[in-house]
């Protein structure tokens, strides 16, 4: 399969990227094994390597507290300017060394090494120079498809004292025994379920999947376990760069950090989501024609009643205007609001998204007033160059007693100048 | 995956103008062909680039290169540390700023301060160059 022309990709993936992240300005913590939790401490959601023998994904904090003390396991809130920071830091260093780049989330990116004489050694530069200049360990995985390169990376990752954190898997040699020797379930994009119908059908291992029949897969399945089996067997099917359609619905939904039963916070809450919610409308270049707002109680405690409630407004007409947005979740949040009870969280969604130029300019339609354009353009110049907040609705306050609960929040060692590093000299 | 990164600390420095005129109306500046491009603090010290960090200094044994307690540092992690360079050193996982010096096989961490003696790196320190050291910048009050 593989020929000179066929392409080379590279995953960079970061090692515990947030757990790594807290330990850049936290070097007494560099042998200490380290779980990141979700928003409003709940859960966990990130664990240092070893911590992961003893802490699963996504085990409540407030069930597995005294286990972590007893084990000398410390604990964070998640800290996303911090993570947002570095996580930047390590994909323009990416960029500066590569052509083309695509960041596939926080902490991976897809890099083309197409043309490349020795890619193992570009993966390992990568590896060194990326560690050097921000203390993140990376894994590299190198082959001739996307799918076999995160296979690659998985196989480095697991395999790391072997590999030194980078797999090259273009030699068939190398990646049929990679294949043989990967469980069908590690494979990117094949799901449990997925898992289940094809161990049905004798496909236990990657080698299995990529020698079965493609159109079989198609008709049994979907197109997207088709190219999965082209790629597992080195026909590259993905290429770098495919953007996400815009999204169809945007949602802004988060628990309060306590418990509230007055109508007036609610609403701040509401009108902050909403900022957020429309802050991502404008930035896939969206308008949106309805809005779904809803609140409920915690639905767990068995003394407490539960009550959860939503409702969707129509605009008058399609808007990215986050002064009309916030109007109508703030009268809707009113409207579905029952006293008496002790809500836990409320939810923002832009329903009916359409692209401008897809909503017909009929004559008699009311289009959002340019002016309002205008405005909300300086909006987000303003935001984007003093920080999410700077200029906002009034209803939204800067500091709520409501927001979310992070007591174990590291500093934001790298986005603010009050919060910076401390290093002695004495 | 969706996140949500609230970038470098601002999304670009405050930009000086090397020269700002008031231009008359209906005369053209002379000087409007002249002015090449601003001045950005930003770029002079380089801290929006991915391998530099500032950080805030604590502590006077560095007094004797002008750098003082409560001052920001800049620091470069692209730098390959050598002979004479102020570093932040990592000495046994304790984050500290020194002169690396390189004499004969031993290592030391200098102070520049006489009240401060040197700290020969010994054979159970465990000792990481974290960064070197670019500029620093002091508040002068007002």
């Amino acid at each position: 399969m593989a020929t000179k022309s066929a392409p080379v990709f590279a995953l960079v993936d970061c090692n515990s990227f947030y757990a790594s992240c807290e330990r850049v300005f936290r070097p007494d913590l560099a042998k200490v094994p380290i779980v990141v939790l979700s928003n409003n401490d709940g859960c966990v959601i990130a664990r240092s390597y070893d911590a992961k023998p003893h802490v699963k994904m996504g085990e409540p904090y407030f069930q597995i507290k005294d286990r972590l003390e007893q084990l000398g396991i410390v604990a964070f809130s998640s800290n996303y300017a911090l993570y947002g920071d570095m996580s930047e830091r390590v994909m323009s260093l990416i960029e500066s060394m590569l052509p083309a780049v695509e960041v596939y989330s926080i902490d991976e990116s897809f890099a083309d090494l197409s043309g490349i004489v020795d890619a193992t050694a570009m993966g390992r530069q990568l590896r060194s120079r990326i560690l050097q200049c921000t203390g993140i360990p990376v894994g590299v995985g190198i082959a001739h498809t996307k799918t076999l390169a995160k296979l690659a990376n998985h196989t480095a990752k697991r395999l790391q004292a072997h590999t030194g954190g980078v797999v090259n898997l273009c030699g068939d040699h190398e990646r049929d025994w990679v294949l043989r020797n990967t469980a069908v379930s590690e494979v990117w994009g094949v799901g449990r379920r997925m898992t289940a119908h094809l161990e049905g059908m004798g496909i236990k291992t990657a080698m299995d999947l990529a020698k079965a029949d493609p159109w079989s897969l198609r008709k049994k399945f979907s197109v997207v376990i088709e190219k999965t089996a082209r790629e597992l067997s080195g026909t590259a099917c993905l290429e770098l760069d495919e953007p996400d359609p815009p999204k169809q619905e945007i949602c802004c939904s988060r628990m309060f950090g306590k418990r509230l039963t007055e109508l007036a916070p609610i609403k701040e809450a509401v009108a902050t989501y909403m900022m957020r919610a429309s802050e991502k409308l404008r930035a896939q270049k969206s308008y949106c024609k309805k809005v779904r707002v809803s609140i409920r109680t915690g639905m767990f405690n068995p003394d407490e009643a539960k009550y959860a409630k939503g409702v969707v407004v129509t605009l008058p007409y399609p808007t990215d205007d986050v002064r009309l947005l916030t109007r109508a979740a703030v009268d809707a949040v009113a409207h579905v609001f029952q006293p008496g009870f002790r809500y836990s969280k409320a939810e923002v969604m832009l329903l009916d998204l359409r692209q401008p130029g897809e909503f017909s300019d009929d004559l008699f339609a009311v289009n959002q007033p340019a002016e309002a354009s205008r405005v909300m353009a300086v909006l987000d110049a303003i935001n984007g160059r003093w920080g999410r907040g700077t200029l906002r609705a009034a209803s939204v306050p800067g500091k709520p007693d409501w927001g979310m609960r992070r007591e174990m929040m590291s500093q934001s060692y790298t986005t603010r100048v009050d919060q910076l590093w401390r290093v002695s000299s004495h | 995956m969706s996140f949500t990164s609230l970038g470098p600390i601002a999304a670009d420095g405050v930009r000086l103008p090397l020269c700002s005129f008031k231009v008359p109306a209906g005369f053209p500046s002379p000087a409007a062909d002249h002015i090449e491009k601003e001045i950005s603090l930003d770029e002079l010290l380089g801290i929006r680039a991915p391998h530099v960090y500032l950080v805030r200094i604590d502590g006077d044994s560095m007094q004797g290169v002008g750098i003082y307690s409560g001052d920001l540092a800049v620091v470069d992690r692209a730098i390959e540390p050598g002979h004479g360079h102020v570093v932040v050193a990592l000495l046994n996982n304790d984050p500290i700023c020194k002169r690396l010096c390189l004499r004969g096989k031993s290592v030391v961490l200098q102070s520049e301060n006489p009240k401060y003696p040197d700290r020969y790196v010994l054979e159970g320190d465990e000792l990481t160059v974290w960064g070197v050291i670019t500029y620093t910048v002091r508040s002068h009050g007002h």
